[in-house]
């Protein structure tokens, strides 16, 4: 298989890819999987309707997994269903992520509908950037559904980050969280112009010694809007926080609502939020070491959404 | 060489008139001189110096640095004039870490400067290098990475605002130590060391007394020390406690 240099250009954004890697990979582009490798414990086989793919990590599987999706070609509208069984005591890190380029007056969207199922004693890595562009007026629109299942011990780590150019987007992330297990949500946000965000995630801690942590730094530009729903339940004795920080500026606007829900009485759940402009003396620190207004600016933005 | 021309400054109050902070001051900072500026809080000291370095304007008056008029430029041309300023407050960056913070005081710096200059103020490069100037670090070691970016930019005029505030005793003494090396006699360096502790104003060749927006006194550290031994005293009480209080 080989790609443009523009898609080529995407995957390495969103995957960190310059080539097709070793191992277990899934690289769906334009509707279709054009790329699909299984290797000796990772199997990935398509969804008999087509739309995705189930992957099974066998138990005790060290491995690195690639499954980012493309959409370079204008008015592609799909949803795509990924499921995914990690292995009890896997160590596991999938890189995913979806580049879309719209050039058309037609928009383009991905809905990617994922679950994953992390056995016993399993850790999971799961690393997720979206990108849009293109000069075309057509919306670029990523919704992606996650909906993941921690068993026994196990702990997950979701880094999700919206780099630019999405122009609408609904996340939608519901976590279950088992005895002992852990799972930490990263989410990072950009968005500009007239764009939309909104996040609605929510983690449901039910099992005894489970920890959840929900971690939001975004910013909005522009007139941009963005919402972000976080919402804790812990059903048992169990740790959750959730952090959201938002940097907002121009006209943008920003909502941010933590829920906690407690319904064990050694359940500690805690929130904290902010929303706030950059800050003054952050500004003219940066420009008293040489840097130009816009450089600063830049500088703080960049380091706030790494 | 640095020159304040008869600067005056005016700030406006909420509550009444604008006031005037900085009335007619006339100063002449020469290369190779380490100068202090110390006298009441409030009394205009830490304006003048974000003066200097462009972050206040003033309402009248004029900045010259080695002949040149820089009252108009940006705080960053003044940067690239080679104006340094160490705040008295640093601000934290989250997700920016020392390592970032240090490449962007001095771009290109090589991981041995890097790393000499983080040991030269007390942090150990392993430990700090990677880690975030955030909420995670104390109020001491913000100011240690504060001169650290300073000590890395290596400029013509360095201007430190009050470095001893918020910060050990420990600190204070390896910062002491740094402000002698590499200041002290340096025929490359013109420094300001703003500051109320008795120690720092010992390494000073001369000192400058600020009060109410004017010069109230200067000269050498003999010249000047009887006028201000009592409130210097009382400063040290305040921040060391009574055993670091001793004649000069």
């Amino acid at each position: 298989m080989k790609f443009d240099n523009l898609s080529l250009d995407l995957l390495n954004t969103i995957s960190d890819l310059a080539q097709i890697p070793d191992g277990a990979v899934n690289i769906r582009v334009n509707g279709e999987a054009v790329v699909r490798n299984s290797s000796a414990l990772v199997t990935i086989s398509p969804r008999d309707d087509g739309r995705g793919f189930y992957l099974e990590v066998k138990p005790g599987t060290r491995e690195t997994i690639h499954v980012p999706v493309l959409i370079t070609k204008a008015g592609i509208k799909e949803t795509v269903y990924n499921t995914f069984n990690i292995g009890e005591n896997s160590d596991v890190t999938i890189i995913a992520g979806c580049g879309i380029h719209n050039p058309s007056h037609s928009d383009s969207k991905h809905d990617g509908v994922h679950e994953f199922v992390v056995g016993a004693g399993a850790r999971l890595r799961y690393v997720e950037k979206h990108l849009g562009q293109g000069s075309g007026q057509g919306k670029r629109i990523m919704n992606p559904s996650t909906k993941i299942t921690l068993h026994r011990g196990a702990s997950a780590e979701l880094e999700m980050t919206q780099i630019k150019g999405v122009d609408d987007a609904y996340r939608s992330t519901v976590a279950y969280i088992e005895d002992q297990a852990n799972l930490k949500i990263v989410e990072r946000l950009m968005t500009e112009g007239n764009q939309t965000a909104e996040s609605d995630v929510q983690i449901n801690i039910v099992g005894k010694g489970g920890s959840g942590q929900i971690i939001s730094r975004s910013v909005a530009r522009d007139k941009s809007v963005q919402v972000f729903r976080a919402a804790l339940l812990g059903q048992a004795e169990c740790n959750g926080h959730v952090e959201c920080d938002s940097i907002i500026m121009d006209k943008a606007r920003i909502s941010s609502i933590p829920q906690l829900v407690a319904e064990d009485s050694e359940a500690v759940l805690t929130h904290e939020a902010a929303i706030g402009k950059i800050a003054g003396e952050q500004l003219v620190k940066l420009m008293s070491l040489g840097l130009m207004e816009q450089e600063a600016i830049d500088i703080i933005i960049d380091g706030f959404l790494r | 060489m640095l020159e304040l021309k008869n600067l005056y400054m005016t700030v406006n109050d909420e509550n009444g008139p604008a006031k005037e902070i900085i009335r007619g001051i006339n100063l002449l900072f020469e290369k190779g001189k380490v100068y202090a500026i110390t006298g009441p809080n409030g009394g205009g000291k830490t304006s003048i110096a974000k003066l200097v370095m462009g972050i206040f304007s003033p309402s009248s008056g004029g900045i010259y640095l080695n002949g040149e008029d820089i009252t108009q430029l940006s705080i960053s041309e003044r940067a690239h004039r080679g104006i340094s300023y160490a705040f008295q407050q640093p601000p934290r960056f989250k997700g920016l870490t020392i390592e970032d913070l240090i490449k962007i005081a001095r771009p290109g710096i090589d991981q041995l400067a890097l790393r000499g200059t983080m040991r030269d103020v007390g942090l150990c490069p392993e430990d700090y290098l990677s880690r975030d100037v955030g909420p995670g670090l104390s109020g001491g070691e913000v100011k240690r990475v504060e001169i650290a970016q300073v000590l890395a930019r290596g400029a013509e005029v360095t201007i430190f605002d009050e470095p001893e505030a918020g910060v050990d005793l420990w600190t204070i003494q390896k910062l002491i130590g740094i402000l002698y090396s590499k200041f002290k006699d340096n025929p490359d360096a013109l420094t300001i060391i703003i500051t109320h502790n008795e120690n720092i104003l010992r390494i000073c060749d001369e000192i400058i007394v600020i009060a109410n927006g004017m010069v109230e006194a200067r000269g050498s550290r003999e010249e000047v020390w009887p006028l201000i031994k009592d409130d210097v005293e009382c400063k040290m009480k305040e921040q060391c406690g009574e055993l670091l209080t001793y004649e000069i």
